[in-house]
């Protein structure tokens, strides 16, 4: 059964008609390639699924059930997390005090309640552990390094138990071993029954990690596929417009 | 990166000391106390309980705004009003009591005057976007006026009923003869540091230093928690306006001019990043402290007083050259 289900969901801002009756569909457990050149609308429709955006038409589900959301903390509500492409880290805190951003641990009574530090850095070691990263939960990012910037982002999805995380470049404008580091933390989070959308520009990456892939085309999905049954030179084909449809 | 792991190592044998000497403060408190041991032996004067009881009394005023301050720059904002809404909070305060109210009623005007202040530089900031700097500096030249018309521009000296009772707020000691302002300055100190780092507030405060975008998307309350810090700066002016009322028994309207530049220089002494993120309660206090022992000492010295502005500005030149220089070693 799908996981995330979207019903032809077409976004428009006045004219300009940046996404087309799209419907996309999320299995637990598998990683969705989500391609397409600048423009194509895959922004827009990370922005739909984020709640940022509400759709022009069309519907979403969450098991069975119709979303409707009107801020990105309704998502996260519903089991939605996002990796953003800068990662959205704060460098002058620590590992655990990120992962917890705005969703911190507290102890006390009633209104009187302090932060937990030592449950938050308990916590977010467990997550580091079970991702498999050395980051310490409590190393300040600023010297972190790219691995573990992304380990951090990461592990963020995994305080709230999320069901589908979207992740936005994750692998863009980082060194190879770092980005063999990323694919790995992917494949943890999929190994625990996550949907995973997956944002790239970079056909190895997919091609190494997704199940299917999902190709945007000036706002239309122009093919829907396994990996196993397409190419590089096919999806190449697809983004540029060389291949009308797959 | 086997440089890394011995890196790790290294930090590891001396958690706490490689914590303490990588602050700021600490390197400022080094300065105020090897300052004070000097003075000592140099001056016959230094080192007399009077002095001592004056220059710990004195810098509580900068001290205390420097605590609001220092939240206000770790936000990555800055608030020039202090000096005015200072003077306004003063002013209010006289205006009140001299009119024949009570001393509660007065703090309570004066107060509540503070939070309108800081609650009208909020929104514009947080919720409109304007640059803390412009809103601020129109505040300054507000909130001053306001002082000049709701006095007339006189100088008030007599405070009604309740007169003595605020002498003694801001003149007394009732606490093994330490002045009433650095009780109030202490008390103050420890809330700010507590809030900074217990409380969800001040883990907020740092994101949005740190990375406001961050902060925005990971759903901490930007706005509000900006406004928040707006408003607490604008009360601990009027705090230390209501205590400096006390303490000198008279206000005129040029209370407090040009104060808003040695807070912030208080607060980058003691190690606040005007670009946001980092900042400390005991840093203010500390950067407050060095400002007032150099001006003590200066004059206890016989330097002219007009070498003052020189040595405080070359402190915060040397404040930050210093954690510039810090911060190239460990980026290498």
């Amino acid at each position: 059964m799908a996981l995330l289900e979207l019903k032809n969901v077409s976004k428009h801002f006045g004219a300009i008609h940046a996404l087309n009756d799209v419907s996309l569909s999320l299995e637990p457990g598998r990683i969705v390639g989500l391609m397409g050149d600048n423009g194509a609308g895959k922004s827009t429709l990370v922005k739909i699924v984020a709640g940022n955006f509400r759709p022009t038409h069309g519907t979403m589900q969450m098991e069975g059930q119709d979303l409707s959301m009107h801020r990105p903390i309704e998502a996260r509500r519903h089991g939605i997390e996002i990796v953003h492409q800068d990662l959205a880290l704060c460098d002058n805190l620590s590992a655990a005090a990120n992962v917890f951003l705005g969703r911190e641990i507290r102890k006390g009574i009633g209104p009187f309640k302090i932060l937990d530090y030592a449950a938050m850095y308990r916590r977010a070691g467990q997550i580091f552990a079970e991702l498999r990263s050395e980051t310490r939960p409590r190393d300040l990012v600023r010297q972190m390094s790219g691995g573990q910037r992304q380990a951090v982002a990461i592990a963020r999805t995994r305080i709230a138990d999320a069901k589908v995380v979207l992740m936005d470049e994750p692998t863009a404008a980082i060194s190879v071993r770092q980005v063999a580091e990323v694919l790995n933390l992917m494949r943890r989070l999929r190994d625990r029954g996550i949907a995973i959308v997956f944002i790239s520009h970079r056909m190895p990456d997919v091609f190494s990690i997704a199940d299917r892939v999902v190709i945007l085309r000036r706002g239309r999905k122009v093919a829907d596929k396994d990996v196993a049954a397409s190419s590089p030179e096919e999806v190449t084909g697809l983004i540029t417009g060389a291949i009308e449809y797959a | 990166m086997e440089i890394q792991f011995d890196d790790n190592i290294k930090r590891a044998r001396f958690p706490l000391l490689t914590w303490v000497t990588s602050r700021q403060a600490f390197w400022v408190s080094v300065a105020v106390i090897l300052a004070c041991i000097f003075l000592s032996f140099a001056t016959n004067s230094f080192a007399t309980s009077n002095n001592i009881f004056n220059v710990t009394r004195n810098f509580t005023f900068v001290a205390i705004i420097a605590l609001g301050m220092t939240i206000v720059i770790i936000t990555g904002g800055i608030d020039l009003s202090v000096g005015s809404v200072l003077c306004l909070c003063s002013m209010i305060l006289a205006v009140v009591m001299h009119a024949g109210y009570s001393i509660e009623v007065g703090i309570a005007a004066s107060l509540a005057t503070a939070l309108v202040i800081g609650a009208i530089n909020g929104v514009l900031i947080a919720y409109l976007g304007i640059p803390p700097f412009v809103v601020t500096l129109g505040m300054l030249s507000i909130a001053r006026s306001l002082a000049m018309v709701a006095s007339n521009n006189t100088v008030v000296f007599q405070f009604g009923p309740d007169h003595d009772k605020l002498l003694f707020l801001g003149g007394g000691a009732w606490l093994f003869g330490i002045a009433n302002p650095v009780l109030f300055m202490l008390a103050l100190a420890l809330l700010t540091g507590f809030v900074l780092h217990y409380t969800r507030f001040g883990r907020y405060v740092f994101a949005i230093g740190g990375n406001e975008h961050a902060a925005i998307v990971t759903g901490v309350p930007v706005r509000r928690t900006k406004l928040a810090v707006y408003m607490i700066s604008a009360l601990s002016a009027g705090i230390a306006g209501i205590i400096q009322t006390g303490w000198l028994g008279a206000v005129t309207t040029n209370l407090g001019s040009g104060m808003e530049l040695q807070v912030i220089a208080a607060a980058v002494i003691g190690g606040a990043n005007l670009a946001g993120g980092i900042g400390t309660a005991f840093g203010a206090l500390i950067g407050s402290a060095l400002i007032e022992v150099i001006r003590n000492s200066l004059g206890l010295l016989g330097v002219s007083a007009f070498w003052q502005g020189t040595f405080i500005g070359s402190f915060i030149i040397i404040a930050v050259t210093f954690d510039r220089l810090r911060n190239y070693r460990s980026s290498e």
